[in-house]
């Protein structure tokens, strides 16, 4: 492995908020502070204007290996990690064979950690193959050298209450979190979106908001019951922030992820039979965007999760009812927050660093991850440029698939640099090859 | 117009002007000669991955009397159910000169994928998509309905005109498309259906809806159009507790047929289940024109393809 090198990030705003210099050596942040003066041998860059964050982590990526290579690899997953700003995603369990052995979740650490792009943490599924049936060894991920602490069956929900109270109860004894795809499986048999006025128009068969409450309702009871802490993937419906908040106000253990498409599209975007906004949960409706943008901006909703979920083109190419659901996020992640977050000030950069890199790092106990921007801290460090705008253009991005619902809309935010490790990943949106 | 998708896409002025050159098309048949040239050299592709008889031949009688060539091209037994996707199944039809393709299938929103994805160029008409719409047939429903209450009015609409829709609303595209055109044209329209089968976020419609059949015939109807229970879609069940009270509560009987106005005429897109949705006696009475909807298919099915086919028309257009 080469040594980081020494550079020095002139003049960013930290947070967002005062301008200063940042000294990144061995690896480590190792000043922090005006104007700082360059080590011999160091790389100075002017990021004069520029917002410095602690690297962003992912809570929710698909990265489809092993089984799914077609649509994306640990290596390309990565890289558009990195390009989006990441310096760690959570890779999900479900993939072929299921990461619910101790066998295959160190397997995809390995790849994660000979790619270079950013940490990669396995998700371990809860129970054996998805399957809802019995827990996987979870212990065993969580002794694995790849110190699984988020357990999922993200894809499909624990719907069993009994299997969700054991595994919930289960993980407590090595600081386990349990991810749960709220998702009531009758409530949705054939479900192709959001069931409303739209789905009532375009005659397809209704994803409706209760089938996603109704098992957070349960789940955050569960979890006050056995006192143990509960992780909500992707919520998408107003019912679901007041079922949170109402959990909060209780003082249980819960935390709660939306995703940047939850944030900015609705069912109204089905219209065209496009397949690229068939998603699960669905889009849902303008008033369920407002209420998430709300539930994220006072703190009821955690954090911002991508559910990065590649798809090869033919899976997209057909009929609404026979398209894979899933959306490709990692590249546009904080060009959508910015804008319907930050640029609308109902978040700041430093709320931003929370929800997208503290919070998620604290949730998948990320001891490396978004730590302070200050002296002592891993060099995990991102620089963020809000002010030139970007039209979307999934041909330019890492990603091996183009499943990208933002296709051609003009997003704010650019890259200037992601480091991870010390390692410059990625300068001016463009990927260093290390 | 290029495509015929759905009733959502079309003006007033455009559905009159389908209706308009149904009825001319209409006099033609009349004739000892009933074949016109106005399609020689065309082909027309019927593409149906959902087997429907009778709308394929419906579709096929009508391209054939313009003249047409006609491909049937059904899934069963081809290539679509050896995996091949509709996308690929559309080159194949580009490529092989198609100039227009009617197509049939259970996926809301298919026929709208053929004519925006740009897999191909040519006309596309939606013979059924899913539970989305079914565009030629409220044609040719409003077609019939007109003939009886605005006869000898060509370019008339059906305003004032009250239509009440009986049955499997949720899973009817007959009813979305019915919908649209009725209210388009300044009919009154009253949905009837047990709450189940409503679709939730069908409040937004512009109709009414109710679950009392026997009020809404109360009304006095100009016409009743039953629709065919569809118990092959009802995934997860439960929609009525069983055959017989969905009867009862929601079929037309010979009792409730009786007690209607002399003038309201009875209708269903059919295949009917007989005893079931409607009674026999009622669908083979005297205000019965579901017959009459099968001949009116044809006429309203030429004119479509007229004026998406026919250089003439085309011009017109312009």
């Amino acid at each position: 492995m080469t040594t980081a090198p020494t550079l020095l990030l002139r003049g960013g705003l930290l947070y967002g908020e005062t301008a200063a210099d940042l000294l990144l050596e061995g690896g480590e942040i190792a000043a922090v502070g005006t104007d700082l003066e360059a080590p011999a041998g160091a790389e100075v860059i002017d990021v004069d204007g520029c917002v410095v964050l602690p690297g962003l982590v992912d809570l929710h990526t698909h990265l489809r290996e092993p089984g799914g290579e077609e649509a994306e690899t640990v290596e390309t997953g990565t890289r558009a990690a990195a390009r989006g700003g990441y310096t760690a995603v959570h890779a999900m369990a479900n993939t072929t064979p299921t990461a619910d052995t101790a066998g295959v979740v160190e397997q995809i650490a390995r790849a994660g950690e000979s790619a270079g792009w950013c940490t990669v943490r396995p998700v371990g599924a809860v129970t054996v193959g998805l399957a809802g049936e019995r827990l996987a060894e979870l212990d065993a991920m969580a002794s694995s050298r790849a110190r699984v602490r988020v357990f999922s069956d993200d894809g499909k929900c624990v719907h069993d209450p009994v299997l969700m109270r054991r595994a919930l109860e289960y993980v407590k004894s090595f600081d386990g979190v349990i991810a749960q795809h709220a998702q009531d499986p009758r409530l949705t048999e054939g479900a192709q979106m959001h069931e409303g006025e739209v789905s009532a128009q375009l005659g397809l068969a209704g994803w409706p908001a209760v089938a996603e409450e109704s098992v957070i309702a349960r789940d955050v009871l569960l979890a006050h019951h056995v006192g143990s802490r509960l992780h909500v993937c992707h919520l998408s419906t107003a019912g679901s922030v007041d079922i949170i908040r109402w959990a909060k106000q209780r003082g249980i253990a819960v935390t709660a992820e939306v995703t940047p498409h939850h944030l900015l599209l609705t069912d109204e975007s089905v219209r065209g039979f496009d397949a690229r906004y068939k998603v699960n949960p669905p889009l849902r409706t303008q008033a369920d965007v407002e209420a998430v943008r709300e539930g994220l901006a006072d703190g009821t909703i955690d954090i911002v999760a991508t559910d990065h979920a590649p798809h090869p083109a033919d899976a997209k190419d057909r009929e609404w009812d026979q398209a894979a659901m899933g959306m490709t996020g990692l590249e546009t992640a904080l060009s959508i927050v910015q804008s319907t977050m930050v640029d609308r000030e109902a978040l700041s950069w430093r709320d931003v660093a929370r929800v997208m890199s503290e919070t998620p790092a604290r949730i998948g106990r990320d001891e490396d991850q978004g730590r302070p921007l200050e002296a002592g801290s891993p060099a995990n460090v991102l620089v963020w440029d809000p002010r030139p705008t970007t039209v979307v253009d999934p041909a330019v991005h890492a990603s091996r698939s183009m499943n990208s619902p933002f296709t051609g809309r003009e997003l704010p935010g650019r890259n200037r640099l992601t480091v991870h490790r010390g390692r410059v990943t990625v300068r001016d949106g463009a990927l260093v090859e290390g | 117009m290029k495509h015929m998708i759905s009733i959502a896409d079309l003006s007033r002025e455009e559905a009159i002007a389908v209706l308009a050159t149904a009825e001319h098309m209409a006099q033609t048949q009349s004739r000892s000669i009933r074949k016109l040239p106005t399609l020689v050299g065309t082909t027309v592709v019927n593409l149906f991955f959902e087997d429907s008889t009778r709308t394929r031949i419906s579709f096929e009688a009508a391209a054939k009397r313009l003249s047409a060539d006609v491909i049937n091209f059904s899934a069963k037994g081809s290539s679509v159910s050896k995996g091949e996707s509709l996308k690929d199944t559309a080159l194949t039809l580009q490529a092989m000169g198609a100039d227009a393709v009617v197509v049939r299938s259970g996926s809301s929103g298919a026929a709208h994928l053929l004519a925006h994805a740009g897999w191909i160029d040519q006309p596309i008409v939606n013979a059924g998509d899913g539970a989305h719409e079914h565009p030629t047939q409220a044609l040719l429903d409003t077609f019939t309905l007109r003939r009886h209450l605005r006869p000898g009015e060509p370019e008339a609409g059906l305003d004032g005109a009250h239509v009440v829709i009986v049955g499997d609303v949720l899973h009817s595209r007959v009813a979305r498309s019915n919908v649209l055109l009725l209210t388009l044209l300044g009919a009154r329209v009253t949905l009837v259906a047990p709450p189940a089968l409503v679709p939730v976020g069908a409040s937004a419609w512009p109709c009414e809806i109710t679950y009392d059949l026997d009020e809404a015939l109360g009304q006095g109807p100009d016409a009743v159009m039953m629709l065919r229970v569809q118990r092959e879609r009802m995934v997860g069940g439960g929609f009525f507790p069983t055959a017989g009270e969905y009867s009862r509560r929601y079929g037309l009987s010979t009792a409730r047929a009786a007690a209607l106005p002399e003038h309201t005429r009875v209708m269903h897109p059919g295949p009917m289940n007989r005893g079931f949705e409607i009674a026999g006696d009622v669908a083979d009475g005297p205000r019965s024109v579901i017959v009459e909807q099968v001949s009116s298919g044809v006429f309203v099915r030429m004119a479509v393809l007229y004026h998406l086919l026919a250089t003439d028309s085309r011009e017109d257009a312009r």
